[in-house]
């Protein structure tokens, strides 16, 4: 089975997941009032979840036949790709996203684009360091003392 | 109307007010590239300076500098990067991105400032003209129009649907309308779809989708199968437009600018809905052969959008200069400066205060102008953001996608969402899955789902669809939209086949 028709199969589940919880969750913790509504919070969630299911099932069963095209990246072949780097750099990513209030803006930052460079093959230390410190710096100032967003930039621990 | 064009050009041709209109542009420019700011958050940003200069004129000089730079922004990071930081410029990356990687960054920047500048000029000119009498219309539109108006909209998609892709361009719409209703709908109040997560009580973040849709699975794309982000040879080659193509886009920058004024009149509606709509409108009357050409680098996909979503925004300024009401996000950011500037808009307006009317009228002339004289020469070095090598380039776009979401909600959560939808929609590119239109079921599901209920509510049943007839005329000018171009593919190959046989 080709991955679209995998795909879909996984969104079938989504929406029956999702059908499920409109038609038979939703209603009953409404309030007495909201029931002489012509239209519940429940109404539109439910057609979607009967439109989304017939969709799904169209392609999972195979009725469209799409045609091949010649693709970027074949799917099927994906470590022929760079697909470590590609990893490696959402790894980078979600360590960002987990590291940005503990250890402060600036700190992730330079380090985020450092080893994103690092990631991608570059090795001239210096230059990246440099470039990763500009950046984190002019960027920090831009949103913080510019336009007044607040953006913690050292660790907790120094009080940032 | 002449004495008064006068009086404002007077106003607004003086040498500070020229500074003004120059450095607003500069700011909203180079503010607006960073995604996640777009002009609504930049012009907040610029109120406390407004204010403080005291003059309504300058202030509102300097306001529209900053938004029509803001969104020329917006539109760079979009065409470059294929990052739209704002839902407005969403569908410029439809054709701007593509016409980026194919080498010719430069002549997709060009085209999106000279639409912009023609959609803004042309829609100060309607709304010199036309703002007393609009204002009336505006009030015609009720919920049933709206939420027809945004049935219309969605019919965007189907220039995404490729041949015998049709239900999968619908699955994604669908898709992206059941995102839209997890969080709190404005007119329950009940939290719904968030299994019971706290985050998700104020639904998805926008910025985060369309970094997660767009900017996440090219920039993983650029990282499994390395390109130059350039074209072939790395120069920036046709940064000008042939006089050919000039002539191309004329009819779409004129019909695109009337539309997207119209459109955006409506309060509520907006230049999303009038980027998506103009791209759609064009789509479907070109001619067959450049309708292949959109989605992949064609320039009438690209000035569309552009015209009408800056045109709109100049007819959103029709029902707050007339009569009040500010219909967007920014427009309600500018009516609280004008108030803070002892200015009240509404009817009396043009009788108490004409040379305000006039000033923000001539105000829009002139920043559109200014900008488009800033911007051309600037265009080259913009566009040498690609000429950046790919190891620093890389990592300094998933950080623009990862500040965009986190500026926004200030939510480190958010950015694991990111993440986590920038994998899915990599593997939905993968299974040739269109990513359009979630993102677009998503910026209109919302607004869909309020207008569908309170017509409910108001005519206590669907009975609003036939009662109302320009709803029931927008609803099946949607289902027209829909099924012409797959029937026009139809009879296309049904006649390529008999073509075959009879041979």
């Amino acid at each position: 089975m080709a991955l679209d028709r995998w795909i879909a199969l996984m969104l079938l589940g989504v929406c029956m997941v999702y059908g499920y919880t409109a038609w038979f969750t939703m209603d009953s913790s409404l309030a007495p009032f909201m029931q002489r509504n012509p239209i519940w919070p429940s109404t539109f969630p439910k057609v979607l979840s009967i439109i989304g299911m017939a969709c799904a099932l169209f392609i999972l069963l195979g009725f469209e036949q799409a045609e091949e095209k010649e693709k970027d990246i074949d799917y099927r072949r994906l470590w022929e790709y760079h697909l470590g780097q590609a990893v490696m750099l959402l790894a980078l990513m979600v360590a960002y996203a987990l590291c940005l209030r503990p250890l402060g803006f600036l700190g992730s930052t330079t380090a985020f684009l450092f080893l994103g460079a690092f990631i991608l093959g570059e090795r001239k230390y210096v230059t990246m360091l440099i470039i990763a410190l500009i950046a984190a710096g002019s960027i920090w100032y831009l949103v913080q003392e510019v336009l007044g967003i607040y953006m913690r930039p050292f660790p907790g621990f120094i009080g940032g | 109307m002449l004495e008064g064009l006068l009086t404002g050009l007077q106003t607004a041709l003086s040498l500070q007010n020229l500074l003004m209109v120059i450095a607003g542009c500069l700011i909203g420019t180079f503010i607006g590239m960073l995604p996640g700011l777009g002009p609504m958050s930049i012009i907040a940003i610029m109120i406390p300076v407004a204010i403080s200069m005291g003059d309504p004129s300058a202030a509102l000089i300097l306001l529209a500098g900053v938004y029509y730079g803001a969104i020329f922004g917006g539109s760079t990071s979009s065409i470059l990067l294929n990052a739209p930081g704002v839902a407005g410029t969403v569908a410029s990356s439809f054709d701007g991105y593509p016409m980026a990687r194919n080498g010719q960054a430069g002549k997709a920047l060009t085209i999106a400032a000279i639409a912009s500048f023609a959609g803004g000029t042309l829609g100060a000119v309607l709304l010199m003209v036309f703002a007393p009498a609009l204002s009336s219309v505006a009030l015609l539109f009720h919920s049933p129009e709206y939420f027809a108006l945004m049935v219309v909209g969605l019919s965007a998609i189907a220039a995404f649907a490729g041949t015998g892709q049709v239900t999968k361009a619908i699955l994604m719409t669908v898709l992206g309308l059941i995102m839209a209703t997890v969080g709190e709908g404005a007119l329950f109040n009940l939290p719904r779809f968030t299994m019971g997560i706290m985050d998700l009580q104020s639904g998805f973040g926008f910025i985060t989708l369309a970094m997660a849709m767009f900017a996440l699975p090219e920039a993983l794309f650029l990282v499994l199968k390395p390109k130059d982000l350039q074209g072939d040879n790395g120069e920036i080659k046709d940064l000008r437009i042939s006089r050919q193509e000039a002539r191309a886009i004329a009819p779409v920058i004129g019909r695109q600018s009337v539309q997207g004024f119209f459109i955006g009149v409506l309060p509520g509606a907006g230049a999303t809905i009038a980027s998506f709509l103009g791209y759609a409108v064009e789509r479907n009357i070109a001619p067959k052969h450049e309708q292949d050409e959109f989605g992949k680098g064609s320039i009438k996909g690209l000035a569309a959008p552009e015209t009408a979503n800056n045109a709109a925004c100049t007819g959103s300024f029709v029902p707050l200069l007339t009569l009040g009401i500010p219909g967007s996000g920014t427009t309600a950011i500018l009516l609280g400066a004008l108030i803070a500037l002892n200015v009240t808009p509404g009817p009396r307006l043009m009788v108490d205060e004409p040379q305000i009317f006039w000033a923000v009228i001539m105000s829009m002339f002139i920043g559109n102008l200014v900008l488009l004289i800033l911007n051309l020469p600037l265009i080259p070095y913009i566009a040498k953001v690609l000429a950046v090598p790919r190891n620093y380039l890389i990592p300094f776009i998933l950080f623009f996608t990862l500040m965009g979401a986190y500026i926004g909600q200030n939510n480190a959560t958010e950015l694991l969402i990111l993440v986590g939808f920038g994998i899915a929609a990599t593997a939905l590119k993968f299974a040739d899955y269109p990513l359009a239109p979630l993102l677009i079921g998503f910026i209109l599901g919302g607004m869909m789902e309020d207008n569908f209920a309170r017509s409910m509510q108001l005519y206590d049943g669907v009975s609003f669809i036939w009662s109302r007839p320009m709803t029931l005329g927008l609803l099946i000018l949607a289902a027209v939209l829909v099924l012409l171009p797959s029937y026009r593919a139809r009879r296309a190959k049904a006649r390529a086949a008999g073509v075959a046989e009879g041979d």
